[in-house]
């Protein structure tokens, strides 16, 4: 089996490189990169997995599942998998090179690959208790590589981002005890299977509106999204990008979906919730990131409005707005680590991040310019390209419900990115170049072979909703079409 | 422990050599019976530490970090994880991630019995008390903002 692989890798190669990393050169490096590499491996492994048992159900020590804990391989789990082992292997690859600057290398890789193992734990688990242990430790391996660069202003993101965060998660921890009181148990199959039992009450609602509070703060959906703008500008380069790209959706997206959609049942005043938050973060992300001149804050408030995107895609629920919406997700988890990266690199070659001390820069940097220039056409949604076919698909969903005036907003706020990126790209790569930037050099190989690669997943990712490729994200959207029959899918599968 | 000028006056000093020992022995005591009595690595690792903290607070951090430096606390708090670790991935054995593969059933108050979850203890205090106190002096040792901006603006850009 497996799925305890997706903790034991990471975990392992963490505590290896701690102990080992300062003593023998590159040994960091060599760990991380085979690591994610194996980890990647598992997780396309883990699709054909899917599509022959449909759900796999791991009892951790051989115990059955209301006792012990167990790990879930469905859909949604593989198809999160993949997105967030695939951006991780490329950022440990660009980490080689860019994190040359800063020293003790090897516990940015301990952190990392810290941070990781709570990521894909918090995805495989079947255990709501077990959901927040992962939880934190991710969340509190990212306070720290926020704080990385320890300048004053990365602190003092790092302190806010670690207070908002605590605040998170004792939302999501009184939600947790008070549905242990109330269900007797901390399976999430058999949460779901004693609640159908009870008449409906206020506490389903109460614990429903803890937990949209504590992962919202993780999401950053706009009434809770005041450290993000902070937290990810200040963290090293690709930490940004799997903050950003990969951690607000596992942390947020993929636990509010798992909790609201399978275990509690979702009702229609929540859904409802959903697309007014979804509408207000997508609104408020993209005004405040056309304002902004630093680039990765910018991107930081673009994050935001997209995730509002994805959010309102799921408040829909009907089934072609969660494909949009779940297709979003992977498309944004692609591009926005590859504009991550992208800064990154402009950062590694000019020391800034200034966008009016920026200008020029196309010639000097080709590899970061057209990777650029195609991850930005990706999220303001230009015909070929991965970002277009989903913001799309979420539109018509959208007029398809009936929701008419919001569709019309969603199209507006895609005009207004194309406005705020073409922003960062005339600033940045055309217009007259700076006298002391002539003979300034592109980033290292690895940096350039990992926007590459990113660049081209930005382009082909548009083929996911091609025919052979869509089983994939369908069997994600029909995890969470099953709702309240992910119970019955994990007994099911245990017997 | 024989440093008079630095730590606290004696009276402290005196009664931290006394019960400094038992404080360790208690934490070991209650690491070892964390399977067949209240405790286990988390509290008894804690307490470890703790020994350790009081010996820092009475005498000064050097005679505390003579008996366990920093080095050799991140050492061991790697080497408590990797253990549990290997712990759990020796449940394979049995079939299992986190398998209880040896010993299975375990007795009432028996010392030798539960199988892996006295080792398991052992792991985790391992990581909790070297965690600890490696947390511990890290605040002790706390290096000002100065020095710090001192080290980036000569090209290394640390994290101390």
């Amino acid at each position: 089996m497996i799925l305890p692989f997706f903790v034991i890798i990471p975990l392992g190669t963490a505590f290896l490189i701690s102990l080992f990393g300062k003593r023998i050169k590159n040994l960091s490096d060599l760990l991380a990169n085979l690591g994610t590499l194996s980890l990647l491996i598992f997780s396309l492994y883990s699709i054909p997995q899917v599509f022959v048992h449909k759900i796999l159900v791991y009892k951790v020590g051989g115990w059955i599942p209301p006792i012990g804990i167990c790990m879930v391989l469905d859909g949604l789990t593989s198809f999160m998998l993949v997105t967030v082992n695939l951006v991780s292997f490329l950022v440990t690859l660009y980490s080689v090179n860019y994190m040359e600057r800063y020293t003790d290398k090897h516990r940015f890789y301990t952190l990392f690959m810290l941070m990781l193992a709570g990521m894909n734990g918090i995805i495989i688990t079947g255990d709501l208790f077990n959901l927040f242990v992962f939880l934190e430790i991710a969340s509190i391996a990212s306070y720290a590589l926020v704080a990385f660069g320890t300048e004053a202003e990365e602190l003092e993101a790092s302190f806010k981002y670690a207070v908002m965060g605590s605040v998170a998660s004792s939302f999501i921890l009184l939600g947790i005890a008070l549905l242990y009181s109330y269900t007797s148990t901390l399976n999430m199959a058999d949460i779901s299977l004693s609640l159908s039992g009870k008449p409906a009450g206020m506490m389903v609602s109460f614990v429903a509106v803890l937990f949209l509070a504590g992962f919202g703060l993780k999401t950053a959906l706009v009434p809770f999204h005041a450290w993000l703008p902070d937290a990810h500008p200040s963290a090293p380069a690709p930490i940004s990008a799997m903050l950003s790209g990969v951690f607000i959706k596992t942390l947020g997206i993929y636990a509010l979906c798992r909790v609201f959609f399978n275990i509690l049942t979702v009702s229609s005043r929540l859904l409802f919730v959903l697309i007014v938050l979804g509408m207000i973060s997508m609104v408020v992300g993209a005004f405040l990131a056309i304002a902004q001149t630093d680039i990765k804050r910018m991107f930081a408030y673009s994050s935001i409005s997209q995730i509002g995107y994805i959010i309102f895609a799921l408040g829909i629920g009907t089934p072609l707005a969660i494909l949009g919406g779940l297709f979003h997700l992977f498309n944004h988890a692609v591009f926005k680590s590859l504009l991550f990266l992208n800064s990154g690199a402009i950062e590694y070659s000019t020391h800034t991040r200034n966008l009016n001390r920026l200008g020029g820069l196309s010639r000097s940097l080709p590899v970061t310019g057209y990777t650029s220039l195609l991850g930005s056409m990706a999220i303001s949604g230009i015909p070929p390209l991965g970002g277009f076919w989903s913001k799309l698909i979420i539109i018509i969903a959208a007029i398809q419900a009936g929701y008419f005036v919001s569709s019309v907003v969603a199209i507006l706020i895609s005009i207004l990115t194309l406005a705020y990126y073409l922003k960062f790209l005339k600033f940045t790569f055309f217009g007259k170049i700076n006298e002391a930037r002539q003979n300034i050099r592109e980033a290292p190989g690895l940096m350039k072979l990992s926007m590459i690669l990113l660049g081209i997943i930005c382009v082909i990712s548009g083929l996911l909703i091609a025919p052979l490729f869509k089983p994939f994200l369908q069997s994600a959207v029909n995890v969470l079409l099953l709702g309240n029959g992910y119970k019955e899918a994990v007994f099911g599968a245990l017997r | 422990m024989k440093n008079p000028e630095k730590g606290m006056t004696l009276i402290v000093k005196t009664i931290t050599r006394l019960t400094v020992g038992l404080i360790l022995l208690y934490g070991i005591y209650i690491v070892l019976h964390g399977h067949i009595s209240p405790g286990g690595g988390f509290a008894g690792g804690v307490i470890i530490a703790l020994s350790f903290i009081h010996l820092m607070l009475a005498f000064g951090k050097e005679v505390a970090l003579k008996k366990l430096s920093q080095a050799q606390a991140s050492i061991l708090e790697s080497l408590g994880a990797i253990m549990f670790l290997s712990i759990a991935l020796l449940g394979f054995l049995g079939g299992y991630f986190f398998f209880n593969f040896f010993l299975h059933k375990g007795s009432p108050f028996a010392l030798f019995s539960a199988g892996i979850i006295p080792l398991c203890n052992i792991a985790i205090s391992l990581k909790v008390g070297a965690g600890l106190f490696a947390i511990f002096t890290v605040l002790v040792l706390f290096t000002p903002l100065e020095i710090n901006r001192f080290n980036k603006d000569n090209g290394n850009n640390s994290n101390k």
